[in-house]
């Protein structure tokens, strides 16, 4: 792959640590004091199978008689939502303009055990509990949508996400047409290191394989992770790949691994180990460095001059649902600049409205000291709005279907589990 | 006739409860274990029994790693809980029961916590190997995280009491008057322990051994918090089979074997070292 021409400095714009700014979700992070757990929100990357979209009649069918019940159950990922102590600012605002009262619970930790936990009770057509939840795009997505998991959404119901999401997040690969899926939010898998052990710059993914640094190079458990790297790596676009092209990558992470280079495949723990400097150089997800820059560490992010990848974290409902309405005035109501606003200034990930942007420019005028300069760096950060160009060296998943499934864990699977 | 059926009456609730619990899944389970298939299409019966010899094939390095992992553990509970169990018996005094409480203690605490805290514990530049690297004891990459040392210190660590607890138990009930009778019988104190306090302590060992042994082979929690990629045991294999592959037949076959294995190890440690043989064996 060509490497673009783009402002590097523009994508290491995290250079300086802050002493400590005032959003809530680092200092719920410290108050849990073991970000590792909390940080569990950032979810793997990996991007299931597309499926044929439903015939039209099957959304009208659903939503037919389907009424708004004034209750919302909401399964959401740890410290992914704005909060203010024990109470939740833009869930008391859903209730004040909808009457929708809303359970919101911290359910989900990952992808696999979730769908793991779900999938038996939707096979019998139980009620799960929840009438919305929120799941990386992803094999676990993939699957609840080709089992027929999901409730086909009424975008007749959607219309400030069809006016105020950004084209990137219409559309996508994963859920065409967004039948069952709005995105949530979105993040950047790329390399985080630690200046306090590494006295270069990294710029590459070649730099994960640098002998120099053996036994303090973290990555990913996930398979389509670490298999996404290494095929950027080569050079190949990871939503083209072969299985040649699979095998020649698992024989590159096989490599990298046997050298001892590799200390750990993570899961999301990699933050503490990154801090403490029992890894130098990592894999990681742009909202978790970006939460430790603001916190006052000195952790840099790169996205890879080879290119990095880019995943999405959806909202989407059950077909057991008891509320579906409300699910489903929640999912558009996010998507008001102001409340996707509030939402941004806590989670610090890729919000689905670009014209929250502007609104975080707004609201640091109009703010002080910390603050000020906190909803600035947010406002400014690429990690957060990244540039056309940057966007332009993120790449998406491959979508992978059943038997390709199978063929890519049978090839990238032993790598983490020797 | 009453009297008769009582005893059976006992036992129903606890019967019931491993009939609705253990059997009925176990033989799901067995069922599970030769299906084909995979989550989307559906699994179907085809008795396959080549799930097995897969599955064993494909992931013997992680069985042969856990077995070592659950041995080396196990020894190491042993060597550090018999004399702990030795001293709160017959030095506790009137404090046993606070001894055996600093025993538990760590319990009261979530076991993932406490993995966790090794992490924070043994870190590169952490508080235990940071000073020691400084004073030039260990080299500068010396690392114990993500290896094997850390992984069976971990499980030494979450499963001690379950070792230290029964040996406890075997020696309180010794009476001191069985050790007094050895030394009027000029056993030195050396020869009274092993003719007469190790023997009579050997079910509590056989105990412990097994109640540390088993969970430890089948762990993973310590591989997965404190282990590194050499150190992947057959749980997390199960783990990553059952809830990310979603492929339950190779989860359910690789259980079975794990049983299996674990069972006929079981018994051939009973065989050669049942209580009443090894006491024989020792009395002798």
């Amino acid at each position: 792959m060509s490497t673009p021409a783009h402002d590097a400095a523009l994508l290491r714009g995290l250079t300086r640590p802050r002493a400590r700014g005032p959003l809530t979700r680092r200092d719920a992070l410290r108050a849990a004091g073991l970000s590792a757990a909390g940080l569990g929100l950032a979810a793997c990357g990996v991007q299931g199978r597309t499926t044929a979209p439903p015939e039209k009649d099957a959304v009208a069918e659903y939503w037919t008689g389907k009424q708004q019940n004034g209750t919302l159950r909401f399964a959401n990922w740890p410290l992914y939502i704005d909060k203010a102590g024990k109470r939740y600012p833009t869930l008391e605002r859903f209730t004040r303009d909808t009457g929708i009262r809303v359970t919101y619970r911290e359910a989900i930790q990952d992808n696999p055990s979730w769908f793991g936990k779900i999938q038996p009770q939707l096979a019998a057509n139980q009620d799960i509990g929840y009438d919305l939840m929120v799941m990386t795009n992803g094999i676990h997505l993939g699957r609840a949508m080709a089992l027929g998991y999901l409730v086909p959404l009424d975008h007749s119901r959607l219309p400030t996400f069809a006016a105020n999401a950004g084209p990137r997040f219409k559309d996508p690969a994963y859920d065409p047409g967004n039948v069952y899926t709005v995105p949530w939010q979105s993040g950047i898998t790329g390399i985080a290191y630690n200046p306090k052990y590494v006295d270069e710059e990294i710029t590459r993914i070649a730099d994960l394989w640098n002998p120099r640094y053996k036994g303090k190079v973290g990555m990913m458990v996930d398979t389509q992770d670490i298999a996404n790297f290494a095929l950027l790596s080569l050079g190949v676009d990871p939503e083209y790949a072969t299985e040649a092209d699979w095998r020649r990558a698992a024989a590159r992470l096989q490599e990298q691994r046997d050298a001892g280079i590799v200390r750990k495949y993570y899961e999301n723990d990699y933050v503490d180990a990154l801090v403490r400097g029992d890894v130098w150089v990592c894999m990681a997800w742009s909202g978790d460095i970006f939460q430790q820059v603001a916190e006052g560490q000195d952790l840099r992010f790169t996205v890879p001059l080879e290119g990095g990848t880019i995943w999405t974290d959806n909202m989407c409902v059950p077909k057991t649902a008891r509320n579906p309405v409300d699910a489903l005035t929640f999912m558009d109501y996010v998507y008001r600049p102001p409340v996707a606003t509030a939402l941004a200034e806590y989670i610090n990930y890729i919000p689905p409205v670009p014209a929250t942007q502007d609104l975080i420019r707004k609201d640091a005028a109009g703010a002080d000291g910390e603050d000020r300069e906190s909803l600035k760096l947010l406002a400014g950060s690429p990690l957060i709005f990244p540039a056309a160009a940057d966007l332009a060296r993120l790449r998406t998943y491959q979508t992978l279907s059943g038997t390709s499934e199978k063929v890519f864990e049978r090839i990238f699977q032993p790598v983490t589990q020797g | 006739m009453r009297r008769r059926i009582t005893p059976y009456l006992l036992v129903l609730p606890g019967g019931l409860w491993l009939l609705a619990f253990l059997v009925v899944p176990l033989v799901f389970m067995a069922s599970v274990s030769t299906q084909q298939g995979d989550v989307v299409t559906g699994f179907t019966q085809a008795f396959r029994l080549a799930n097995y010899t897969d599955a064993l094939v494909a992931y013997r390095t992680q069985f042969l790693r856990s077995a070592g992992y659950g041995l080396a553990g196990t020894g190491l509970a042993l060597l550090l809980g018999y004399p702990v169990a030795y001293w709160i018996a017959f030095r506790g005094g009137a404090h046993k029961s606070t001894y055996l409480l600093l025993v538990l203690l760590p319990f009261f605490v979530s076991f993932v916590l406490r993995t966790v805290a090794w992490r924070f514990l043994l870190a590169d530049d952490g508080i235990l190997l940071r000073p020691l690297k400084d004073a030039g004891l260990l080299p500068e990459g010396f690392h114990v995280l993500q290896t094997a040392a850390a992984v069976i210190g971990g499980l030494t660590y979450n499963y001690l009491p379950f070792m230290i607890l029964p040996i406890y138990v075997a020696l309180e009930r010794i009476d001191p008057r069985v050790v007094e009778a050895a030394r009027d019988l000029y056993a030195t104190g050396r020869a009274a322990f092993t003719r007469v306090v190790l023997p009579l302590s050997l079910p509590g060992v056989f105990a412990g051994v097994l109640m540390t042994c088993v969970p430890m082979t089948s762990d993973y929690v310590n591989a997965s918090i404190l282990g590194g990629p050499a150190n992947t045991m057959i749980g997390n294999i199960i783990q990553t089979q059952y809830l990310v592959n979603n492929d339950y037949p190779a989860g359910a076959a690789l259980s079975f074997i794990l049983m299996a294995a674990m069972l006929a190890g079981i018994f051939a440690y009973a065989r050669a070292l049942g209580t009443e043989n090894v006491l024989r064996v020792v009395a002798r």
